[in-house]
């Protein structure tokens, strides 16, 4: 579904992100872990074109969406929910919702649609007409994941969901992420620091290491790789 | 039904704004002109809340497209010669406004440009200079009548006019920001990256918003120079955008009633206090600095604080 080969990105002088490859097929959960600093971030904003890309290839279904603007990417069936939980402070949790619908039309749909958020994600119901910046933090990752449904993605990118949560709520919000990809289809490509977790729900999975990918398998397999093991999940 | 609601209320205040024209007679030549002036203020403002408010780029320059509206629109009727009071003159003048409208939406797509690049104080300086750029060509324009001013411009503009376009752009703004479109413009005022990855266009978004309020601005200041029928570029200079500005400050950036009640209550104020004489302008300042101390969200402030628009961005480049 998303095929990159060699992508590689710079913020000014320092590469952030040293020609990586990597693949995501339909229907699947797909990892990216690595420490901080890594690139993984700029690797999702890269493909969602937030950032350009140097040199390298972004193929979304056959089609090449590098450097294209990030609202045709969006067009195209590639969505993110950003790091940090970017909601819009000001807008309340619905007009949130509808902006992720922003470039559809289909009314009945996007009611049905904001519904099913409400039904994965019963909290922001009870905060339905609050201006986002008055959610709590793991209430503005769930409006962010809810926001990037509205936008009925055929590939969602998730940017560390699980960034300054309570421990219990990111259990939660993990195991809505695996409902989205069974329930929806949606195939799904997750950075995060948090390996162990990641690794748990996901089917692939890819290290990054200072830019570049040091190793990539099943996500079972990874996990029991003694390596990953020593430097991501806090063995000795 | 809440659109229905917006429109009978368009047509209501059209169906008054033309009863209070035939009665304008009656209403004594000071008074009558402050009227005028709340109407030409509230389009200003209203139209740079559209920018400032909703899109969120501070812009400095509204003088500017005022006054390349008022010239636009004055040269149009001034050589035509046209006599107040005929049908077709009511005709031409629509046209002039419009003419004066679209060549300051030009301009805006010109400033809205750079807005792309810039943000907060650089975009408001970028603005101020563009202001300032449109009142000195004008003063070095010989045929515009450079700083002399251009009069003989015909009286066309009146209580219809005025408050029927004024209610107007408020029926549009008001439909605008209730609509998924409209409040695009706010999403990339929130936060322009998360805006961008939910597949709004912040670029085209924000060209629009500076388009849409300098086109606007274009035809109050048609208004305003069909009312006066004398013009010159000292009327547009920097001191004009700043009262524009304060206004949207003072109502509450990006709230429509209240940018109106400001445009209203700082129009009427300066003219209240002329008991005082020179003490009048000390005791406004005085108010302005009390308002934003007291409500720095504006009056009836939507909750944006002014002094987000200056905060240097966190964000990794």
């Amino acid at each position: 579904m998303l095929v990159i080969e060699n992508l590689r990105i710079c913020y000014g002088a320092i590469a952030a992100v040293r020609g990586i490859s990597l693949k995501v097929e339909s229907g699947r959960i797909v990892t990216l872990i690595g420490a901080n600093g890594a690139g993984k971030s700029t690797t999702l904003r890269g493909i969602c074109g937030l950032v350009k890309a140097v040199t390298g290839k972004i193929m979304f279904e056959e089609n090449d969406i590098t450097n294209l603007p990030p609202h045709k990417i969006v067009a195209a069936g590639v969505v993110m929910a950003p790091e940090g939980r970017m909601i819009f402070a000001n807008l309340s949790t619905r007009e949130n919702l509808e902006m992720g619908a922003y470039l559809r039309k289909d009314k009945k749909e996007i009611n049905r649609d904001i519904d099913y958020v409400f039904t994965i994600f019963p909290k922001l119901k009870e905060r339905i007409n609050q201006p986002g910046g008055k959610l709590s933090g793991g209430e503005q990752q769930m409006l962010a994941i809810g926001r990037a449904i509205l936008a009925r993605p055929k590939l969602m990118l998730l940017d560390e969901p699980s960034l300054g949560i309570a421990p219990i709520l990111v259990k939660t919000i993990f195991r809505k992420i695996v409902d989205i990809n069974k329930e929806l289809g949606t195939t799904i490509l997750l950075v995060e620091q948090n390996a162990h977790l990641a690794l748990s729900i996901a089917d692939y999975a890819y290290v990054l290491e200072t830019g570049e990918l040091c190793l990539e398998g099943k996500a079972a397999d990874i996990a029991g790789n003694q390596q990953v093991r020593k430097a991501y999940l806090g063995e000795s | 039904m809440r659109r229905h609601l917006s429109k009978i209320c368009l047509l209501v205040s059209l169906i008054l704004c033309a009863v209070v024209s035939l009665l304008q007679g009656y209403i004594g030549a000071y008074y009558f002109q402050i009227i005028i002036y709340i109407g030409i203020n509230t389009i200003l403002a209203s139209s740079l809340n559209l920018i400032n408010g909703f899109a969120g780029q501070f812009s400095l320059g509204h003088a500017g497209f005022m006054a390349i509206g008022a010239y636009t629109s004055s040269i149009i009727t001034a050589t035509l010669h046209l006599q107040p009071g005929s049908p077709i003159s009511h005709l031409i003048f629509t046209g002039a406004l419009l003419a004066g409208g679209l060549m300051a939406s030009l301009f805006g797509l010109l400033v809205g440009i750079p807005s792309l690049r810039l943000k907060g104080d650089y975009l408001a300086i970028t603005t101020l200079g563009f202001g300032e750029i449109i009142r000195v060509l004008i003063q070095n324009m010989d045929f515009l009548g450079a700083a002399r001013g251009f009069s003989g411009v015909p009286k066309l503009a009146n209580f219809f006019w005025v408050y029927a376009i004024a209610a107007i752009l408020i029926f549009f703004l008001y439909n605008l920001i209730n609509s998924t479109y409209g409040k695009g413009f706010l999403a990339v005022r929130d936060d322009e990256i998360a805006a961008e990855a939910t597949g709004i266009s912040a670029t085209r978004l924000k060209v629009v918003a500076f388009v849409t309020g300098a086109f606007f601005a274009g035809i109050a200041g048609g208004l305003y120079a069909h009312f006066v029928t004398y013009i010159n570029p000292s009327q547009f200079g920097f001191l004009r955008s700043f009262e524009i500005v304060v206004m949207v400050v003072v109502g509450g950036m990006g709230s429509i009633p209240g940018v109106i009640l400001a445009a209203i209550l700082l129009t009427v104020l300066p003219e209240a206090l002329r008991a005082i004489a020179q003490y009048r302008m000390v005791i406004y300042a005085m108010l302005l600095i009390i308002i934003m101390l007291v409500r720095p969200q504006g009056l009836f402030g939507a909750g944006i604080n002014i002094k987000r628009y200056f905060k240097k961005s966190t964000e990794p480049v």
